[in-house]
């Protein structure tokens, strides 16, 4: 199919008009998902079956085959959803395929590949029925199943760019940025910086040039939806950051990701070609006199890429070596110029906010954490996934109502948020809500959205020196406090968890932990300390007992080496 | 310029817009330890010894004073409990790999520092990248730069450009707070282009004398009084 471009708002829904109208919403729909979990258990060979099957028996008329990115399941991955109805199948084989096919055609489910209950044996045949999905609120991922995302059809099928449409004809850039303002969007990147506040300060800063960018590094560790959002749904996030660039008055645009993910490099690339060939990139876009570029960048490997002011080093050309943030990079970023960046869900909830409003929005959530929050879930956890709940939903609900609790009937020792440089909460705090500020304070600020489940047999003083380590390869080294602080916090670590404990070790911990999180130049060491801030609130005595072990130990190994020596 | 009057160390300072605070410490005689500064370099902002306390708009900080732009009104405090001992702690992390190195061993004396208190782990380097971004900066011959990140960070001579380069300029080895810049190189060139000695006095008997060492003053390690 050859497309011209795309010359206005009329233009682009006329083509919406006839896609819908080549679409049977009656036709069955069989949806693989291949997100990295997915792809990982070899759910190419189940789309490669279905492909195969459908050829045989030649029902290209009576089905639809779709390749998605990832529906959010991984423990129960290959996923497979059938519309309508969205019949959710899991754990399915090539060998299962001829069997979906046949009941899909007959209007019947395939019994035994739905979700059972562990506990009951219950049954869970449609997707708003399986516990992992039904406490959800899927407004950012729920599109997954329904787009193949290197065609842009299927994302101007469920309404994609409509939102650019409205902002484009129907709002001043002002309006735009008010609009998210008003919805108070937080950065979902880890500080919940208002985005509104950080566009208004790009889009009011002196320079003409001006740029947008979507850090979709995503380097937290235990954090995996972005790369879920990103690669399953990338026009959802370029929408966003086109009309974010509309609304700041930047010409140029970065997506920025990492060098390692070939399949979101691919869907990216293709999507940033189509939305070209399609006029929703590069001049004019759709008649509006709006212009913008957009291009791809990569880092090289290295988790401190995805620092802000790393990150913009890197896209200039020079090291990711962050730079002090006196000057905030929405003032001078890129070469100098007014910068704006925000992470990949950042950017997708963008569109929604402008088609249904903020009063819409900030209707979702809790009080000062609006909309919701794309959450992967990890660790001890029975359903490992990819979960979107709105803010302010308690931890419970994420841990046992979608996360099915512990694995191997153990008990929850602690829940930690953010990676490494979030922080573990005890299990008695799983009623907290999901929420910015109140995790902040509770020490294990949600980050980026990485929660970790941690059972009764999780050494906490390995966590530390584990998440310690991690962060130790990973510091550019240019800083003193970050590169020799860390280091030196590590190799305490590394002596209490090795059974060589020495007394004041623990004070000698808090003295780096403060000096290095005053000291350092950027983020990563200035939150480097946070998890063992949080080991010291809830799990002292775990260090102490270390300690107190140790030295005594060593004391009696020492006495007893003495006595042996007068003998 | 603009006029900017700052408040440092209870004094009133007056600065240029766009100075940083350190320059305008400097100016006013008001001393902040540096390690990793030099004039005739960008602001680098790695050792962190220059940090401040600065209180801006009611909020209280802790920032490089060779990096934080002066601003009108704020008040800035170069020593403070809490900043001393920001600068205790760098310095004996640093003593780990560099235990005598004369600035260390001077600014561990006025900060109270523990030479002792970490293993050492004498790399002798401190990374604080003089040389790399000297030869970088003032020089253009990137002869010298960084590998690696984080704590096995080091900085290397790159021979194919020291062989070259180097003998005759030599001007980071005294930049070098611990001399192991100057080591570095003579293991690059006993390990990648040995003989430099034989080769030259026997092409250049009777040409070119060796060049001088040119010092290059580190500044501002001015005294502490």
């Amino acid at each position: 199919m050859t497309m011209l471009k795309l010359n206005s708002a009329a233009e682009l829904e006329a083509l919406r008009a006839k896609i819908l109208a080549g679409r049977d919403p009656a036709k069955p729909c069989i949806a693989v998902c291949a997100g990295a979990a997915c792809d990982g258990m070899d759910s190419a060979a189940v789309a490669c079956a279905f492909l195969a099957e459908v050829g045989r028996q030649q029902l290209g008329e009576r089905l639809e085959l779709r390749t998605t990115g990832c529906h959010g399941y991984c423990e129960r991955g290959p996923n497979v959803v059938v519309t309508p109805g969205e019949i959710c199948y899991f754990e399915v084989a090539p060998a299962d395929v001829p069997e979906i096919v046949a009941a899909t055609l007959r209007g019947e489910v395939v019994e035994r590949l739905v979700y059972h209950d562990p506990a009951s044996g219950a049954k869970a045949v449609h997707m708003n029925e399986v516990p992992f999905y039904k406490h959800q609120t899927r407004l950012l991922i729920g599109d997954n199943p329904k787009i193949d995302p290197m065609k842009i059809d299927d994302y101007l099928a469920v309404g994609g760019y409509a939102a650019l449409i409205k902002a484009l004809t129907e709002m001043t850039p002002d309006q735009v940025l008010d609009e998210v303002k008003r919805a108070n969007l937080r950065g979902r990147g880890g500080g919940g910086f208002p985005a509104g506040s950080k566009w208004e300060t790009t889009r009011n800063a002196p320079e003409k040039i001006k740029y947008v960018i979507v850090n979709g590094h995503e380097g937290e560790s235990a954090a995996f939806m972005d790369r879920a959002m990103l690669t399953g749904n990338p026009h959802k996030v370029l929408e966003g950051l086109i009309i974010g660039a509309y609304a700041i008055g930047a010409q140029r645009g970065f997506m920025y990701t990492r060098h390692d993910m070939p399949l979101l490099e691919k869907h990216v690339r293709n999507a940033l070609a189509q939305a070209k060939e399609y006029g929703l990139l590069g001049e004019n876009i759709l008649g509006s006199g709006f212009s913008l570029e957009v291009e791809l960048h990569f880092d090289v490997g290295i988790f401190v890429s995805g620092e802000s002011s790393a990150l913009m080093r890197s896209i200039e050309g020079n090291a990711p070596e962050p730079r002090p943030k006196y000057v905030r990079t929405s003032v001078s970023g890129i070469w100098d110029k007014p910068s704006n960046l925000n992470n990949v869900e950042t950017w997708a909830n963008v569109p929604q906010i402008i088609s249904r409003g903020a009063e819409w929005f900030t209707s979702i959530g809790s009080e000062k954490s609006r909309g919701t929050k794309l959450i992967s879930l990890s660790g001890n956890v029975v359903n490992s996934g990819v979960v979107e709940v709105p803010m302010g939903t308690p931890l419970r609900t994420l841990v046992f109502d979608i996360g099915g609790g512990v694995r191997d009937g153990k008990t929850l020792k602690a829940i930690h948020f953010g990676g490494a440089m979030g922080g573990s909460i005890p299990a008695r705090l799983i009623d907290a809500p999901l929420d910015f500020d109140g995790m902040s304070k509770l020490g294990a600020p949600i980050g980026a959205g990485g929660l970790l489940l941690m059972d009764e047999d999780t050494d906490m003083v390995e966590v530390a020196r584990y998440l310690m380590d991690f962060l130790t390869k990973e510091s550019c080294g240019k800083c003193v406090p970050c590169r020799e602080g860390m280091q030196q916090m590590l190799q305490t670590l590394t002596r209490l968890t090795e059974g060589r404990g020495r007394q004041g070790d623990l004070e000698l911990l808090e003295d780096l932990v403060e000096v290095t999180g005053l000291g350092s130049l950027c983020a990563l060491g200035k939150t480097s300390g946070d998890p063992l801030k949080s080991m010291f609130r809830y799990f002292r005595p775990e260090y102490e007992a270390r300690i107190s072990n140790q030295a005594a130990n060593q004391a009696a190994d020492q006495a007893a080496a003495g006595s042996g020596d007068t003998k | 310029m603009s006029e900017i009057v700052l408040n440092i160390d209870g004094k009133e300072v007056a600065a240029s817009a766009g100075m940083t605070v350190l320059q305008a410490a400097q100016q006013a005689d008001i001393h902040i330890p540096t390690l990793c500064h030099h004039e005739k370099l960008e602001a680098y902002g790695g050792c962190r010894l220059c940090i401040v306390e600065v209180e801006a708009r009611g909020r209280k900080s802790y920032v490089v004073s060779c990096l934080y732009p002066v601003e009108p009104g704020i008040v800035v405090r170069t020593r403070s409990e809490k900043v001393d001992k920001i600068r205790k702690v760098l310095v004996e992390e640093l003593m780990a790999h560099a235990p005598d190195a004369p600035e260390l061993v001077r600014l561990a004396e006025e900060y109270g520092a523990d030479r002792h208190r970490f293993d050492k782990e004498t790399s002798f380097c401190v990374l604080c990248g003089l040389c790399v971004r000297y030869c970088d900066e003032v020089k253009h011959k990137n002869a010298v730069g960084f590998i690696e990140n984080g704590a096995v960070r080091e900085i290397s001579f790159i021979p194919e450009i020291a062989a070259k380069e180097c003998w005759s300029c030599q001007e980071c080895f005294t930049l070098c707070p611990t001399s192991y810049a100057q080591a570095a190189y003579l293991l690059t060139e006993a390990l990648a282009f040995p003989g430099r000695r034989e080769a030259h006095s026997h092409a250049h008997a009777h040409a070119t004398p060796e060049p001088e060492r040119r010092v290059i003053p580190i500044t501002p390690v001015a005294a502490t009084a």
